[in-house]
């Protein structure tokens, strides 16, 4: 074979692979066997749980699917609703949103799921969200916080149109969140100057781009923006612009496996300026890849701290208890509510059925599932008209002494 | 413009990191035209090895203690798995066609990715990796990373010990020997065998220096780090014109003080806004190449090789 010809294969393989980035990885942990529905005079019923539980993401992703398996199992103990046993079936999106589909297709064929608790991520929830309305499976993610998912396409021009009906979230939108930060730097912190950069994908770009918007409203300069490449390890191109660009902070729209070695890498070139992003961001893993360098880092959550709120000490406690190995993150009380949001609406499916077990079951939750209305961990519990969490609070953390501290919680009001 | 110093030395460090893998990639094309695509997971696993190597020293070693303990943890670590992919992957390949041992290659390289994915301790997230405490020291215009210093000089040192090795020993000629004819060096005494295990030995040795450099620099290894930076120095290795040592380095250097500067100033270019910033960084990495190659096809420092076969 030629030596040219060879080299032309090489760098076509290396195009492809590029395209591909680190493609799909195998396997998915599955909580439950489907095999008969009726098992010793209780009907059992599955609770899907899809997250990413491998990958960089999975800190976040395992406290999801254990805070979900935690709902079911009190559920059992308080036999909660007579005559049903529950359990769960728990796919890894790896935050891949193609995953993510397949295992949509995979939970809708799981004829017990009568409803799903994920995905982490607003990019895969896109992918799953037709497979679910398709297949009349009630999807309720404790995370997704793009506006499109629930408001259409349109949302940043006030025309909502819900999307699906079989989508709700129990974690409020960007819309909040973006502009709570943009008032917080600008009201509280009082940065005037900022350079946004975000990781071009459906969460980042979007949180950043309604933040950019609110804070220019409220009278701040963006001084600067780019973008990066989730997974990218070299962001001292980035660090030079943000240094010379005399920002005094930093609005990083995206999550922590960039956002924590951006902000080290920022530091060490010589912007000394905090960095500020949104829920994404706020994990223990963020403070450990910033190498020390992310003291007086700001980001926005959603809800307030579950460690704070008396409807959570029940659930910090059942979560000890029950021995998981990883930590409920940022999501486990969100989690938790959406799981038990999905055992509300069978409950009240079973309740509207005279005490029985719907044959219907999954349509039944779907349709039960906008109505419920119970306190939680975070709160009060209810979706409104797009499917979307009544509840509207939010939470600034800061970087303080190597852990996030709560710096202040409001809840937004326009 | 005033940020141009900071920018050609960001560019520099990448590039240095870049050289120090392509030599690996250059080194065993050269000899025996394989392009071996698991080379940036050897790199990867030479940062774990120094990982592991720091972890097994008493808490609160000073990094200047630890860090020759690491470097020796993670040549050891990329030495062995280069060798013993060599002997288990390659060799019972070689004479098969070219495509065959490409293949296995990209098989074996998501093979490493996975192994440490499931059996790392905590493998399947970033891990922070030590780094010098300390301000960056500033230079007029522009400051040096206190970790980089270690990348500034472990590259031209690797450079220099690579080359009086090729050039004067015993080892390193039959090396240039194999490289120009394997079966006249073979009739003429030489093991090939053992060069060619040399040759993987040498450049994955390179690449655990320059894992040790990409865990200072960035403060984290993970299991995916060696797909991109191995790509982007085999880049740097068909840049430089494959198979010459010192063009690996040149490669690297070029690709990576390119990189750099497109990433600062592609967007100021009227017009070029959208193609600029750090997203777009891969792509004009990309381009160099493929400009490259077009012009000239041989690489920068290359010699058009007459077909063998």
């Amino acid at each position: 074979m030629r030596k040219s010809s060879l080299l032309v294969v090489a760098v076509a393989v290396t195009g492809a692979l590029t395209l591909s980035a680190c493609g799909s990885r195998g396997g998915s942990g599955s909580g439950s066997d489907n095999a008969g529905s009726k098992t010793g005079g209780t009907t059992k019923v599955v609770v899907g749980v899809d997250s990413p539980t491998s990958g960089g993401l999975s800190a976040l992703g395992l406290g999801i699917r254990n805070s979900v398996e935690l709902a079911t199992k009190i559920a059992n103990e308080k036999n909660y609703v007579p005559g049903v046993t529950f359990s769960i079936e728990a796919k890894d999106d790896q935050a891949n949103p193609t995953t993510g589909k397949q295992n949509a297709t995979a939970l809708v064929d799981s004829k017990d799921v009568v409803g799903v608790v994920g995905p982490l991520n607003s990019s895969v929830s896109q992918t799953m969200q037709k497979v679910f309305d398709d297949g009349k499976l009630a999807q309720v993610s404790p995370s997704n916080t793009n506006p499109e998912l629930s408001l259409g396409a349109k949302w940043g021009d006030n025309q909502f149109v819900r999307q699906y009906k079989s989508y709700f979230r129990t974690a409020t939108t960007d819309v909040v969140q973006g502009k709570f930060a943009a008032q917080y730097l600008y009201n509280d912190a009082k940065k005037t100057k900022v350079y946004v950069i975000d990781d071009k994908k459906t969460y980042g770009a979007g949180l950043a781009a309604i933040f950019a918007d609110e804070f220019k409203k409220l009278g701040g300069t963006v001084v600067g923006s780019d973008h990066i490449n989730p997974g990218d390890k070299d962001f001292s191109a980035v660090a030079t612009k943000v240094a010379s660009s005399g920002a005094d902070s930093v609005y990083y729209g995206g999550e922590y496996p960039d956002a924590g070695p951006l902000s080290d890498q920022l530091k060490k070139g010589g912007a000394k300026v905090p960095l500020f992003g949104g829920d994404g961001i706020y994990d223990p893993e963020f403070v450990k890849l910033a190498n020390g360098n992310g003291e007086g880092d700001l980001a926005t959550s959603v809800g307030v701290p579950v460690e704070e709120l008396d409807t959570a000490k029940e659930f910090v406690a059942n979560y000890a208890k029950a021995g998981y190995k990883d930590a409920y993150a940022a999501y486990g009380g969100y989690s938790y509510d959406a799981a038990w949001s999905i055992i509300e609406a069978v409950k009240a499916a079973v309740d509207h059925n005279g005490g029985k077990v719907p044959a219907d079951l999954r349509t039944k939750v779907l349709d039960e599932l906008g109505k419920v209305k119970f306190t939680g961990v975070t709160g009060p519990v209810s979706f409104d008209q797009y499917g979307d969490t009544t509840n509207k609070q939010l939470t600034v953390y800061s970087v303080q002494g190597g852990a996030w501290k709560k710096v202040k919680s409001g809840t937004y009001s326009g | 413009m005033h940020e141009l110093p900071q920018n050609l030395a960001n560019g520099l460090m990448l590039g240095l990191m870049y050289g120090l893998i392509a030599i690996g990639y250059t080194m065993v094309y050269g000899i025996v035209q394989l392009i071996n695509f698991a080379h940036g997971e050897i790199f990867m696993i030479g940062g774990f090895g120094a990982l592991t190597a720091y972890a097994a020293l008493p808490q609160g070693t000073s990094l200047w203690l630890a860090l020759p303990v690491m470097i020796l943890g993670g040549v050891l670590a990329s030495v062995l798995t280069a060798t013993a992919a060599e002997r288990f992957a390659y060799r019972p390949l070689r004479g098969a066609p070219r495509l065959a041992p490409l293949i296995t290659a990209i098989g074996l390289s998501i093979a490493l990715q996975q192994v440490v994915w499931a059996f790392y301790p905590d493998g399947k997230k970033a891990l922070s990796f030590p780094q010098f405490a300390g301000d960056p020291i500033g230079l007029g215009a522009f400051h040096l990373q206190r970790n980089d210093l270690f990348l500034l000089a472990a590259a031209p040192l690797c450079m220099l010990v690579l080359a009086t090795f090729v050039r004067l020993t015993r080892t390193g000629r039959a090396m240039q020997a194999t490289a120009q004819d394997p079966d006249t060096a073979k009739l003429m005494g030489v093991d090939t065998d053992r060069i060619i295990v040399i040759a993987f030995a040498l450049g994955a040795a390179f690449a655990a220096v320059a894992a040790v450099a990409h865990g200072l620099r960035y403060g984290q290894v993970d299991f995916t780090m060696g797909f991109l930076a191995g790509l982007k120095a085999f880049t740097a290795a068909v840049l430089g014109g494959i198979g010459n040592i010192y063009g690996a380095m040149l490669g690297g250097l070029v690709l990576g003080i390119a990189e750099s500067l497109a990433t600062a100033y592609i967007q100021d270019v009227p017009g070029m806004h959208q193609l600029g910033g750090g997203a777009w960084a891969n792509v004009w990495a990309f381009v160099l190449l493929i400009v490259v190659l077009l012009v000239r096809p041989q690489g920068l420092l290359g010699q058009r090789v007459a077909d063998r076969v």
